[in-house]
């Protein structure tokens, strides 16, 4: 690009020219002289027979300009200027456009940081998730140990699992989330603290050897204000001393996308934190493992060498029998489990992006009917010398200018509501969501301003090409109308309206699939509950000891007034859970290719099925006989039931969780829905508090407590009560409903969403419909006055002049309702409960498009009404 | 990438746009450049002493200002085809001096090599049509 130096030597060439002109000059003046000229003579010559000094010096000039660069500017001036003078355009053009863009920059911020952003580490692209089988991520950490030491494609593998634990500084405890983690961690994403120092592979000398915590920067940040004296002192996790030994860099979150986690300790200290042993055994399955590359090792050769370490594993330890190994990419982008997140990202972004095409023949509309309005200018311009392609260029500049404003705008508009939602915290675990927009969504909405102002822009170009100057000038428009052939801008409105059509669909499937979510059973009554959890463990307090905690709980949350029920439980439905594999009676090898199905498990105690008002179809309820010294009893939901014993009564039956724990159903209670609304028939099995889950006895406690007093006033009561009886372990009070409501968030976000383009669309429609059919009544308005002159009834002149935008209106919502019924399949991924077939759907988008065909044509149908032959005849 | 691709396009649009019609009123395109680069292929000259060469050569077939050539010197300055240094002129006056470059002197070579071959034909075609 030589024509950046130009700019810089430019003005010395300038000078040098005006020298150079000045020699020529004062020679030629020189010679004249010498010829017998006077002085005064000889300069007059001179001057004349070397033309005009200053347009030549001008001419001269132009050459060493960037030409392009200097007349853009122009245009840019010139069109701002025909902006201002038309507000009502640029404010329409922009605005629309500001709808699509905006609602793309969103769609596309959420995706881009949910999904397409990497890990916040150096080289996030060769680290590499290990999974098992299909897709399974969780692996047991004597696997990862293997993985670690023998597999020779990886520079390092790495391992972390959640932990949850009461973090005591000083007196005070508070429920936080952690991550626990090999200690080779750091050093594998090979990250620098940003204060103290990170525990490295020599400080693990086995379990419990390693009692240090490395802190989040945001939890150091909010616990010890940023303070350096924190590196040496000592926290407790659920009462056990660690001691800080550094801070994590300041945006490290961990290996995940969104959880943000206060504090990392080494692995092998988790154990008596959490008092469950996930190191010892290979199929206590909770680790995430990733592995970082070797340079220059592909997938392929890494999964390869994985698989046949896999077969050696498999051969040494029955455990691992069958044990196949795949690679994915880390994070939410290739995790199975966000499938669905995904699919609804996408189909959203399917609809911005219809949205945005909306916009763009929404203009395209705009922008041809001003260039025919300005037909009489175009045409003067282009008498007085300019050529076609300069008006063009002219008007290609308009609309690109028009589509940057309305891109700055959308982004703006974008950058402030996502801004807002990326502070949103709707769940119990500590979140971030990063998804304010980058430099990459930037760019993105740039290119898509720049495009969809060349697309609408240049859709006026042959308009502008086959004008006729001199016809024009004399008739003032670009081209007679040609009403009886399907024209462009018909195109235009009918891709609108499917569009149109396509989303009101989509976002009435998805308001119809939330309503019939919401009346879905859900096996139990959060109405009027309030729970309140707490993980004992955090209070010193072990499976074996916490169930004398457990009653003294129900005890104090009874004798509070106003309380009609209450009940305990180790977890709840919507809140938490666990699930354990379910075994025929008969079975003898316990290994997962042996097993029945999975069973959602919680712990109860008798009344917690009054309490939670889950209905008991057969049998009985827990009485506080059934304890850990009588036999094993279990209720079951239905599918339960019918799933291990078929159409025999489940009473009497029995089954096995493995070896030594072996259960008699006593009862059989209704199914319900235990973790989302959309979910398929689970099986579910409820277990005594008092007997636990084989050998293992629950830590944690969720208080039920139901009652007619206000939600506010309960909760307060029930969280000071509950402290007095234990104060070690912080309760935490929330209400059952709020749980069931935080299970559809993603589904009321994406139902949201897709309201949301559906009426950005209609909006659009409406002005498409309003432009188009207000631009017919202009411009026949003399003709259907000379009708009316004539004798032709007002409703014959609407009719006239309405016709074409109504079956304009009627062809596109017939192909949209077509393209609707075709994206069925797609839809399905939006929304459970609902699909374009349903009936109500089908008469609510035609009531809509009816609708917004009328809303739009009314105002034009009323000035077709008031044509005033006389008026229009005499002007 | 679509996006710089369109970019690009738009640029590419606009460029074209921007090409002027050529104003010569030559007696062939090029004609001016042509009789410049000749001239100061035979001796470097500055603006006046170029200008009375021209006048002296065309006598009356080049009918142009005197000013003219400057336009048409800046775009071969531009080119690289001249350059310029400082020298005296006839007076003994410090006059800056255009001078032919090696590209100068190859595309004159080319172009007289063209010119050559375009006038062989002309003459050819005539002569056979006056038979």
């Amino acid at each position: 690009m030589g024509w950046i130096p130009q700019l810089f030597t430019r003005r010395r060439r300038y000078a040098e020219l005006s020298e150079t002109i000045r020699e020529h000059l004062d020679e030629k003046i020189a010679d004249l002289i010498d010829r017998g000229m006077t002085r005064e003579g000889a300069e007059q010559t001179a001057r004349r027979e070397f033309g005009n000094v200053t347009l030549i010096k001008e001419r001269s000039r132009e050459v060493w300009q960037w030409p392009t660069l200097e007349s853009i500017l122009a245009d840019v001036k010139f069109s701002f200027r025909k902006l201002r003078k038309s507000p009502g355009f640029a404010l329409t053009a922009i605005l629309t456009l500001a709808f699509g863009i905006g609602a793309n920059v969103v769609v596309f911020s959420i995706l881009n940081g949910l999904l397409l952003r990497p890990l916040n580490v150096p080289h996030p692209e060769n680290l590499v998730q290990i999974t098992r089988g299909k897709g399974d991520d969780s692996q047991s950490y004597p696997d990862y140990r293997d993985f670690r030491d023998r597999d020779p494609s990886f520079s390092g593998i790495l391992a972390s699992e959640y932990i949850r634990a009461g973090l005591s500084i000083g007196d005070s405890t508070q429920k936080s989330w952690g991550t626990a983690v090999s200690a080779n961690y750091f050093d594998v994403l090979g990250l620098q603290p940003s204060l103290g120092r990170f525990f490295h592979q020599d400080d693990d000398r086995g379990l419990g050897s390693a009692p240090f915590i490395v802190l989040s920067h945001d939890f150091w940040r909010r616990q010890f204000g940023s303070s350096a004296q924190v590196i040496g002192q000592t926290v407790r996790l659920n009462q056990h001393v660690f001691t800080v030994i550094g801070v994590a860099p300041r945006d490290f979150s961990g290996v995940e996308v969104f959880f943000w986690p206060d504090f990392f300790i080494p692995i092998v200290n988790a154990e008596q934190v959490t008092g469950w042993s996930d190191l010892c055994c290979r199929d206590h399955m909770g680790l995430e493992v990733l592995g970082r590359l070797k340079p220059g090792v592909t997938w392929q050769q890494a999964t390869g060498t994985l698989n046949s370490l896999a077969r050696q594993m498999a051969r040494e330890n029955p455990k691992d029998d069958g044990l196949t190994l795949g690679l994915r990419p880390p994070g939410l982008a290739g995790n199975p489990a966000a499938e669905p997140i995904k699919k609804v990202l996408l189909g959203i972004m399917l609809l911005a992006g219809l949205v945005l095409l909306a916009a763009c023949a929404n203009l395209a509309s705009i922008f041809a009917a001003r260039t025919s309005d300005r037909g009489g200018e175009l045409a003067l311009r282009m008498a007085i010398g300019a050529t076609r392609a300069t008006v063009l260029r002219q008007l290609l500049t308009e609309a690109v200018l028009v589509s940057l404003m309305g891109g700055t705008l959308g982004s703006a508009f974008a950058r402030l509501l996502l801004g807002w939602l990326s502070r949103w915290q709707g769940f119990d675990i500590p979140t971030h969501f990063l998804i304010v927009p980058d430099a990459r969504v930037y760019f993105v909405a740039v290119g898509l301003s720049v495009v969809s102002g060349i697309i609408f822009g240049l859709l006026p170009a042959r308009q502008v090409w086959r004008t006729e100057v001199m016809r024009t000038i004399r008739s003032g428009n670009v081209q007679t109308e040609h009403f009886h052939r399907f024209a462009l801008r018909d195109l235009l409105l009918v891709v609108q309206i499917v569009v149109c059509t396509l989303l009101v669909t989509a976002s009435l499937v998805a308001v119809r699939g939330m309503q019939r979510a919401l009346q879905v059973p859900l096996g139990f009554d959060p109405e009027g509950v309030t729970m309140a959890q707490a993980d004992l463990r955090m209070a010193g307090y072990t499976g074996e000891t916490a169930f004398s905690v457990q009653k003294r709980l129900i005890e104090a949350a009874r004798a509070i007034p106003g309380v009609t029920a209450v009940t305990v439980a180790d977890s709840v439905p919507f809140q938490s859970g666990s699930g354990w594999f379910v075994y025929k009676w008969d079975t003898t090898v316990f290994q997962p290719s042996h097993m029945s199905f999975m069973a959602s498990t919680y712990l109860i105690v008798p009344g917690y099925l009054n309490t939670a008002q889950t209905q008991l179809l057969a049998g009985r309820d827990f009485t506080w006989h059934d304890d850990d010294r009588s036999p094993r009893v279990a209720i079951v939901n239905r599918t339960f039931a019918r799933r291990l014993f078929g159409n025999t009564s489940a009473i009497g039956q029995r089954f096995a969780l493995w070896a030594s724990a072996r259960y008699e159903v006593v009862g059989v209670v209704e199914d319900g829905k235990y973790a989302s609304m959309g979910e398929d028939e689970q099986s579910a099995m409820f277990l005594p508090l008092a007997q636990g889950v084989g050998e293992v006895k629950a830590s944690t406690a969720v208080v039920l407590v139901r009652s007619a007093l206000p939600r506010g006033q309960i909760a307060a009561i029930l969280y000071r009560t509950l402290n007095s009886v234990e104060r070690g372990a912080p309760f935490v009070v929330s209400s059952w409903e709020d749980a069931v409501d935080r299970s559809m968030v993603q589904a009321r976000m994406a139902t949201a969403m897709v309201a949301v383009m559906g009426l950005l669309a209609a909006m659009l429609a409406v002005t498409g419909i309003f432009g188009m059919a207000s631009y017919t009544v202009s411009k026949r308005m003399r003709e259907q006055g000379i009708r009316v002159a004539l004798g032709a009834q007002r409703i014959q002149v609407v009719r006239a002049m309405l016709r074409r935008p109504a079956i304009l209106l009627l062809i596109g919502s017939g192909l949209g309702i077509g393209a609707g019924l075709l994206t069925t399949r797609l839809l399905a991924h939006l929304v459970s409960f609902a699909t374009p077939r349903d009936p109500f759907v089908l008469a609510g988008v035609l009531i809509t498009m009816t609708l917004l065909g009328m809303i739009a044509s009314w105002i034009p149908a009323r000035r077709a009404l008031k044509v005033d032959p006389a008026r229009l005849l005499r002007e | 990438m679509m996006s710089t691709t369109s970019l690009k396009i738009v640029f590419l649009m606009y460029y074209l746009c921007m090409v002027k019609k050529s104003e010569y009123r030559d007696l062939f395109p090029g004609a001016l450049e042509l009789m410049i680069l000749r001239s100061l292929n035979w001796k470097p000259m500055h603006g006046y002493a170029l200008a009375q060469r021209l006048k002296d050569i065309s006598e009356d077939y080049l009918q142009i200002e005197e000013g003219s050539l400057y336009p048409a010197l800046q775009r071969m300055l531009k080119t690289g085809w001249l350059e310029t240094e400082m020298g005296l002129s006839a007076r003994n006056r410090p006059v800056r001096i255009f001078k032919l470059t090696d590209a100068g002197r190859k595309h004159l070579e080319q172009e007289l090599a063209s010119v050559e071959k375009m006038f062989a034909g002309v003459t050819r075609v005539l002569a056979l049509a006056g038979r």
